[in-house]
Formats: structure tokens, C-alpha cells, sequence
């Protein structure tokens, strides 16, 4: 494809004051959590996606042969960028929804700023493996409970305690749809990011 | 131009379904389908890229001055999908996943081009800085700051 971009963006790159820098936030949680959802509403851009391909061993799921057999993967990744200021932007990925693609994960949540885990409440367990893994790498995470319509409406605390959360881990509800919602999510899970590596709490501007 | 994605914008998910559904994001090559094939031979085999790291999925890739002016001999030995890349990032420095997402090639296959194009020094890297390295308070008050003004 060598089409030029129809939608010229701001100009990015180097700057007087230096090199860009890019900053990685993650949106992980279960299968239709409202990940891709949410990458898209809070993106300047339209939400791209782009493809990782691996080769990997026999699949223990379907693999009955019991021969390794080495075949090529494709994992799809969305994600999303927000232009903070000139040379300042924040790229959000929404992770892959399996556990296969956990090696993925791992190379995502390098130098990740941290991640907005979406809970789904009508399958609230489904996103333990993202607490599990954020909370083993010690990246900060924030717990968006994803408010679908017709569901129950839980109250942040019994979703905290139902996941078993630290104290200091953020709990919010959200419409995964909503720019502004999404913006909220990201403000607090920067804060709380802020506050970690701080061990002490940024004045609000 | 690139497919935005279209899953997960349309369809609401059907009421009360708990069984898990199909993961839209993954998709299956099977090793003998053609895209394979072609991508193998687009890289010449090389799966990694000389320098690991380097093409972070955030890196800031930018066209050189060199890229500029080097649309004839020097580019001779690039294939289609180099100058794709140049095309794309001589516009603005884009990261290792927005190029992905624009040439519809897998980030893998463009790790490997942007090592030839950046051994021919036809681009510039900028790599993520660390976090550990970043000035984070100011960095992440910018941060908090910039997304309250969207
Ligand atoms: N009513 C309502 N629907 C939502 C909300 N968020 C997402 N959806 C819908 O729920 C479905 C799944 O959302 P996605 O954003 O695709 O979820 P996902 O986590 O990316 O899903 P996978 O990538 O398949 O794991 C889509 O049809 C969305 O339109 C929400 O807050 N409210
Ligand atoms: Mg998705």
C-alpha cells in the first residue's frame, strides 16, 4: 500500500526539546470485556490493528497427534494513539483475550506506563488472569467495571473484594463507550501509576 | 488505506451468552497458506532483525534526509514494501505498530524490513526510553495534565 495518510497528523518526531516519547497504557480483560471498545473511543485516530506472527510448538489444545509440529500464529493487536503535546504521546494496546498469547502480553507490558483491566460483571472471573498478571509484574492496574446494559450494577467495593484486590488498586465503573469515561479511566490509572512510583501523591493540577 | 477494524463495532453481543465467543482478534494462518509464503520471501527467511530491541513496538521510526533524496540508486535494491515503509514515515516519524497497521504487513515482517532500510540508514530510530529513566514526575504530570485538556 502506498497511499499517503488522508488524515495528516500533527507532525511528531524530533523536537527542540528532544526526542518524541511514546508511552504505552495496556487494555486487557476477558473475551468481549469491551477492550477494542475502549481503545477506540479514547483514540485521536482512528483504532488500527496490526498482526504479531509466531511460531510455536505443537497446540496442546487440539494437537492429538502428539508430533510437535511448528506453525506460524497470527495474533491481532488494536491499539490507539493520543497526541498529549507536541512530542508527548500515549499509545494505548489492547491485549489479545487468551491465555495462548500470554508471550505476547510479556512483550507488550514491557516499559508498559501500566493497564486499565476491564471487568465484565455478568463474567466477572474472566479477567483474574490480567490481575494475576499485572499484580505478579508489579506494573500498575486499575479494575474498569464495564457497565453493559441490563446488568446488575455493582457497587466498585464488591468487585474489589470479589477480585481480591489490594486496597490501593483503583476500582471504577465505566461505559466502555464513552470518550470521557475512557479519558477518567486514564487520568486515574496515570495518577495511581504516579503515586507508585512516587510513594507519594501528585498535586492535581 | 488500512481496514480499520471492524469487529466489536456493529454486533451486540447476544444476550445472556456465557459461553465464550470465538476470539475475534485471532486469526489462523496455516503454515502452507499463501500470505505465509509470500511474507517468508519478502524477509529472505530472516526472522530477526540485526539489532534485538531496537523496534520496539513504540519505536519512532523517521525517514532520513538520505531517504529524501535517495529515490533513485540508492533504493534501487529495496523492495515494494521499503518504500512502502518510507513512503509512510517520511510523511512523520511513526511508531513499529503504526506502520504495521498501515502497510497491513505483520509487525514481524516490518521488523525485518526497517533493519534493512535502517542498515542502509534510510531511517532514524528513537527508542521508548525506559521508564526507569523517565523524569516521571513532571513526564506523568504532562501526562495527567494532557488527557484532562482532550
Ligand atoms: N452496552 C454496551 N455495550 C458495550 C460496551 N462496551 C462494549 N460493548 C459491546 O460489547 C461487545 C464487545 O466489545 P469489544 O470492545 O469488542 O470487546 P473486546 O474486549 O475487545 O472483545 P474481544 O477482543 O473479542 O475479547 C461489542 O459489541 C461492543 O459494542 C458498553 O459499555 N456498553
Ligand atoms: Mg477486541
Amino acid at each position: 500500500m502506498d497511499s499517503v495518510r488522508s488524515d495528516p497528523a500533527t507532525s511528531r518526531g524530533q523536537w527542540p526539546g528532544g526526542p518524541a516519547v511514546a508511552l504505552k497504557i495496556l487494555v486487557a480483560g476477558g473475551f468481549g470485556a469491551g477492550k477494542t471498545t475502549l481503545v477506540g473511543a479514547v483514540s485521536e485516530i482512528r483504532p488500527l490493528r496490526t498482526e504479531e506472527q509466531i511460531s510455536e510448538l505443537s497446540r496442546p489444545i487440539d494437537d492429538t497427534s502428539g508430533v510437535e509440529a511448528k506453525r506460524t500464529t497470527t495474533v491481532a493487536m488494536d491499539f490507539g494513539r493520543i497526541d498529549l503535546r507536541e512530542g508527548l504521546a500515549l499509545y494505548l494496546f489492547g491485549t489479545p483475550g487468551q491465555d495462548r498469547f500470554w508471550f505476547v502480553w510479556d512483550e507488550l507490558a514491557q516499559g508498559a506506563l501500566g493497564a486499565v483491566v476491564l471487568a465484565d460483571t455478568r463474567r466477572l472471573a474472566d479477567c483474574f488472569p490480567s490481575v494475576d498478571f499485572f499484580e505478579q509484574r508489579g506494573i500498575p492496574f486499575l479494575v474498569a467495571v464495564n457497565c453493559f446494559e441490563g446488568t446488575e450494577v455493582f457497587a466498585p467495593e464488591d468487585v474489589r473484594s470479589a477480585l481480591d484486590l489490594d486496597p490501593g488498586v483503583p476500582v471504577l465503573l465505566c461505559d466502555a463507550r464513552s470518550r470521557e469515561d475512557g479519558k477518567n479511566l486514564l487520568i486515574a490509572l496515570v495518577e495511581h501509576a504516579a503515586d507508585r512510583r512516587a510513594g507519594a501523591v501528585v498535586p492535581s493540577a | 488505506m488500512t481496514e480499520a477494524m471492524t469487529e466489536g463495532t456493529g454486533q451486540e453481543p447476544e444476550e445472556g451468552a456465557s459461553a465464550p465467543r470465538p476470539a475475534a482478534d485471532v486469526q489462523w494462518y496455516d503454515d502452507d497458506a499463501g500470505p505465509m509464503v509470500r511474507l517468508f520471501s519478502m524477509t529472505k527467511g530472516r526472522a530477526r532483525p540485526t539489532e534485538e530491541g531496537l523496534f520496539d513496538l513504540i519505536s519512532m521510526i523517521a525517514a532520513t534526509d538520505r531517504a529524501e533524496d535517495a529515490d533513485g540508486e540508492g533504493e534501487a535494491a529495496l523492495d515494494l514494501e521499503h518504500h512502502s515503509i518510507l513512503t509512510w514515515c517520511r510523511r512523520e516519524p511513526l511508531t513499529v505498530a503504526e506502520l504495521g497497521s498501515y502497510t497491513d504487513l505483520p509487525v514481524s515482517v516490518v521488523r525485518v524490513l526497517l533493519g534493512d532500510l535502517y542498515d542502509a540508514e534510510l531511517i532514524t530510530v528513537t527508542r521508548p526510553v525506559p521508564l526507569a529513566q523517565l523524569p516521571d514526575e513532571r513526564l506523568l504530570r504532562d501526562v495527567i495534565n494532557g488527557l484532562r485538556a482532550l
